[in-house]
């Protein structure tokens, strides 16, 4: 999962950077149209299902919130997994088809946040579990 | 009264840990004949994160943090009642100000989380709209919370003595007009809900829990007040300063869904009340009993000496727990949420148990669900109202 070397950046780094304007970034996501799973266990997902909601509708980006990984593209894990929920969760994401993409936000999912100390039952890090695309660092909330 | 049944082996289906409602990582066992349910066997745990270990090894002002993470929808009842504690073990007084501000913020807490408790109750049900006439009225209560405690949700607002920072100018205004633009929205969910003939039929007479059931399964909140018995710690305990508003505890007879539907919408609009009469009221004052922050350390210790002046950055002064047991609760929205706390004489506590309303009210549901069909069961499990971040802790 982790690569142990260094990417190196020199060559490459034209394919990973990409400069545009918020208007562009804005215009693809909409034509893009990911259908996120309705995926949360705990806090995060409240701030996920506010997506939804009124003020921040992502809708008119074209986010439908399917619940069955069959018809999802895009998986959102934002709250603590447990080392219980974790097999169900890689089972998820074996279900979901290609192309699926995973953004791991919140900093429960990216390394187990206030739990990795003391916690007997949290996996720090969703990337001990699946490959993850984006990371989004801080706390949704 | 036992189902009859029709065929030789029943049907298992499992309701698994990822479902469509929002109601969080509960796996649900049930074992079918048809459309009847024979039982219904929960399985917990997807979201057991040791809170009650961790606790152990934390201060309680480093604990705050983790207490929202219980009942994500009304953070500040947790918080609450983490502060509480210790308050009542050290008998520290908390000025009057400060009481009338944390009574305001419980209150706008029990409408959040009566809000988000309707929308996927509702959406359970097959009724998508009030899903987003909730998230318009919580986004509101998140604005104020946001501009008093800096966070939306998991505020860590309350402090031992008192609270974290006083109100904002103009915060009080903003606050009355959300109270008045709340009650005409109260006013639009019972003319789309109330007495819609689709919603009467799927909530009445379904999960029916009479009063004698309730007080021995060691229920609580509005599911104990839906079936007849007006049991509010608020108005039992008189903690903060309920005693000097003028409100009423908000209970039906018949104990079914409906019953507790209506609890709970009272209860906001009850709530509202209490808020304007809280802001109207407020005094002026400390919004924290800043003496406690003089905590007892010993006076000649050696690492205050002379020769340690330049070493190292001292630790903070913390506030010990003396060697003492207490139970404290507080009327969360989702039942009486309690914490039994022993100190033993350090920063740590011994032993934090937490009390949820949640994992005791779920005890009843394999009963309920017993003789329903099976679209009853999400009907049956919204309006119990559960979250899992405490039912799991």
């Amino acid at each position: 999962m982790n690569l142990i070397e260094f990417p190196s950046v020199d060559k490459t780094i034209t394919n990973l950077v990409i400069s545009t304007t918020l208007n562009d970034l804005s215009n693809w996501s909409r034509l893009s149209s990911l259908w996120p799973l309705l995926y949360g266990t705990n806090c995060c997902f409240i701030e996920f299902a506010l997506l939804i909601g009124s003020r921040f509708e992502f809708d008119h980006y074209g986010l439908v919130p399917r619940s069955s990984p069959r018809q999802a593209d895009l998986i959102l894990i934002a709250d603590t997994i447990t080392m219980k929920m974790a097999p169900s969760l890689v089972r998820l994401y074996k279900q979901m088809s290609e192309p699926k993409y995973v953004i791991a936000m919140g900093a429960f999912a990216i390394t187990g946040g206030m739990f990795s100390t003391n916690s007997y039952s949290t996996v720090c890090g969703v990337d001990k579990l699946s490959l993850i695309d984006v990371y989004l660092p801080s706390y949704p909330t | 009264m036992t189902v009859p049944a029709t065929k030789k082996d029943f049907m298992i289906v499992n309701m698994g840990p990822h479902h469509p409602s929002m109601h969080g990582v509960l796996r649900l066992i049930v074992t079918l004949d048809g459309e009847d349910v024979i039982d219904c066997e929960p399985i917990l745990g997807y979201l057991h994160r040791g809170m009650e270990k961790i606790a152990e090894n934390r201060t309680i002002i480093q604990y705050l943090p983790y207490v929202t993470r219980w009942d994500y929808l009304a953070t500040m009842f947790t918080e609450a009642i983490t502060v509480n504690a210790p308050e009542q073990l050290e008998n520290v007084q908390v000025p009057k100000r400060a009481s009338y501000i944390r009574v305001i913020m419980l209150e706008l807490s029990r409408i959040a989380s009566h809000l988000l408790w309707l929308g996927p109750f509702m959406a359970d049900i097959g009724a998508q709209t009030p899903f987003f006439y909730i998230f318009r009225e919580r986004e509101l209560i998140y604005d104020l919370f946001e501009a008093a405690t800096g966070m939306r949700m998991m505020h860590n607002y309350f402090r031992i003595g008192g609270v974290a920072a006083d109100l904002p100018y103009g915060w009080i205004d903003k606050c009355l007009d959300f109270c008045d633009y709340f009650l005409t929205g109260i006013v639009e969910y019972q003319k789309l809900i109330t007495r819609n003939p689709i919603f009467l039929e799927r909530v009445e007479g379904v999960g029916i829990i009479g009063g004698e059931e309730a007080i021995n399964w060691g229920l609580s909140g509005p599911m104990l007040r839906a079936s007849g018995i007006q049991w509010d710690l608020r108005k039992i305990d008189n903690y903060e300063c309920y005693n000097e508003f003028d409100w009423e505890v908000q209970w039906q007879k018949e104990g079914d869904s409906l019953a507790r539907y209506l609890v709970r919408i009272g209860e906001m609009r009850e709530s509202i009340k209490i808020i304007q009469q809280a802001l109207e009221g407020i005094p002026g004052g400390p919004y924290e009993n800043l003496e406690v922050r003089r905590f007892d350390r010993a006076k000649n210790s050696e690492w205050n000496d002379f020769e340690y002046r330049f070493i190292s950055k001292k630790p903070s002064p913390n506030f010990e727990l003396s060697k003492q047991e207490l139970y404290v609760r507080v009327e969360a929205p989702k039942g009486e949420l309690g914490i039994y706390l022993i100190g033993d004489n350090s920063v740590f506590p011994w032993r934090w148990k937490i009390r949820p309303p949640g994992f005791i009210n779920l005890q009843i549901l394999p009963q309920l669900v017993k003789r329903m069909k099976l679209a009853d069961i999400m009907t049956i499990l919204g309006s119990i109202d559960i979250i899992m971040g405490e039912v799991d802790r």
